[in-house]
């Protein structure tokens, strides 16, 4: 039993990383039903604008304060946000028209471009990563908390938060989500879609920036290739529960999450991936638009 | 009379055809105008490229004196140009009040857009009943009293209406017609497009007959019903 809850705070909080970056994909799919999968390399920019800013810019690293750390998440934030609205200003929004295996290949080029790119400024050897001051594990009942867990989903809880009530509860969110079910209807409503679209992948940037720097405290080496898995990861949550439902995508990162750690607890860690790509195959079969996915019928 | 819309010679294409071919008309302020016409000819373009979702490749069209070809649809809602679309465009999984809050998108006089809500559904009842619904589960009719009462909304100067008959029973298209009278005499310009030519041309002060992208015939409405070619093309005698 204490096996078991202990598996489940691990899969919590692999799980609240992959919703972050989850919460990209679907937003982005939202309003323009495109895959962006230049959007795990975001979450890498993200732990790299990290590294860079706690090892080479400043000392921070060898003395990490929670304030440095607030400081650098903020600036991964600013950094990928700026970085998203880049990127869809420069190689999406060119091809708005075009059919859509055109933006899919283009997203695909800016993938490799961050990727390689990254390799190229950056080198390709993992470096160690510390923005967290070190910290003991906690110890509940028996259970031992990790520090980075307890960070990891408070502030992947708090951000989720804070984006529940700007999707739902904002005039921008209303957009997004009026661009999401029909654009041309909502451009006659006066809503303006190159802004909306915009926000958006700079919304989605943002969280992905977060998960950078919570992803690589948890695994603190970072390298210009660390984005490629957890970002096919956090695609399959996103289709999991339902590609374009914002809740769905905390809700398939977060089974994700728990059914990895399960798997490599009482199986054999290098199921763990297989894991993630056989609910992908397995949803796909059985219910295609996802758990909180909806297939809606048009009245004539 | 002040000519509120006016387009001249304009031009669409999609890819290589050639949709509309130097369509020229004016709605006058305050007018109900319709366009009538066979299905392709040009008539849900028009009001696509007056609405700003399609970008003409020729000609002008100006509205309230400015040249307003190519401005994005949201500029132009701003300034009172509403588009109640082809196959009503409602948002089905909102509730209906939602959907008409929706076409209050851009104003924040919160007091006014409650006057103009309850206005709305003083000119559509059902719509009250029916307000914490979602717009989906409405009937066509009810769906297309939605879309009109949504438009509104914005408190447009000039309202286009794209086929507010299409697929409703006889009774539900003559409350619709009514209705439509009724917010043109409460002073807002309509542009309506429409396959029913006989009860489009009822209410209209003015009507275009287009085909093949083109205007061939205009008038009065009245003249337009007893002309002798529009009732034999349009009016199946």
């Amino acid at each position: 039993m204490r096996e078991l809850l202990q598996h489940i705070i691990n899969g919590v909080s692999q799980g609240a990383i992959y919703s972050l970056i989850a919460l990209g994909y679907t937003m982005v799919y939202g309003v323009l039903k495109l895959i962006n999968f230049a959007h795990g390399d975001v979450f890498m920019i993200g732990s790299m604008v990290g590294w860079y800013a706690s090892a080479r810019w400043t000392s921070e690293a060898q003395n990490p304060s929670i304030i440095g750390a607030l400081g650098i998440t903020a600036l991964a934030m600013a950094t990928c946000g700026l970085l998203g609205f880049v990127i869809e200003r420069l190689a999406y929004r060119p091809l708005r028209k075009a059919p859509k295996i055109n933006s899919l290949i283009t997203a695909i080029g800016v993938s490799f471009f961050l990727e390689y790119g990254g390799q190229w400024l950056f080198g390709p050897n993992p470096r160690f990563f510390r923005v967290l001051p070190p910290h003991p594990a906690m110890t509940v009942a028996g259970l031992s908390i990790g520090y980075v867990d307890v960070v990891t989903i408070a502030t992947s809880l708090l951000l989720m938060i804070v984006l529940q009530r700007i999707v739902f509860h904002s005039r921008m969110g209303t957009a997004m989500r009026a661009v999401s079910w029909n654009p041309d209807v909502a451009a006659l409503m006066g809503i303006n879609i190159d802004l909306v679209i915009s926000f958006t992948f700079v919304l989605g940037s943002v969280l992905a920036g977060a998960a950078g720097i919570l992803y690589a405290s948890k695994y603190p080496s970072v390298h210009p290739l660390m984005g490629l898995m957890p970002g096919l990861k956090a695609f399959v949550a996103a289709v999991l529960g339902g590609i374009g439902n914002v809740p769905g995508a905390m809700l398939g990162g977060l089974l994700l999450g728990l059914a990895e750690q399960l798997v490599a607890g009482y199986g054999s860690s290098s199921w763990r991936d297989a894991v993630a790509f056989a609910i992908l195959i397995l949803i796909l079969l059985v219910k295609p638009s996802g758990l909180l996915g909806r297939t809606t019928a048009e009245k004539v | 009379m002040t000519v509120l819309l006016e387009l001249a010679n304009i031009d669409v294409h999609y890819g290589a055809i050639h949709a509309l071919r130097g369509i020229s008309f004016s709605v006058a302020e305050g007018e109900i105008v319709t366009l009538i016409g066979a299905n392709g000819a040009g008539k849900t373009t028009t009001l696509r490229a007056v609405s700003g979702m399609l970008k003409p490749t020729n000609g002008s069209i100006k509205y309230s004196g400015a040249d307003i070809a190519g401005l994005k649809p949201h500029k132009l809602v701003a300034r009172g140009l509403c588009h109640a679309p082809e196959g009503r465009g409602i948002f089905p999984n909102l509730t209906v009040r939602e959907n008409l809050l929706l076409g209050a998108f851009l104003r924040r006089d919160t007091q006014e857009i409650a006057k103009d809500e309850a206005k709305g559904f003083a000119l559509f009842p059902v719509l009250k009943e029916r307000a914490a619904q979602p717009a989906g589960t409405l009937s066509g009719g009810e769906q297309q009293m939605l879309a009109i009462a949504r438009a509104l909304m914005a408190r447009p100067k000039l309202l286009l209406l794209d086929e507010p008959s299409l697929g409703l029973a006889p009774q539900v298209t003559e409350t619709i017609f009514r209705i439509i009278e009724e917010i043109n005499k409460a002073g807002v310009t309509i542009l309506l497009v429409e396959q029913n030519a006989h009860l489009a041309l009822g209410i209209a002060h003015h009507g275009y007959v287009l085909e093949t992208g083109t205007v061939v015939q205009s008038g009065t409405g009245q003249e337009l019903l007893k002309s002798p070619e529009i009732r034999k093309a349009y009016l199946g005698e």
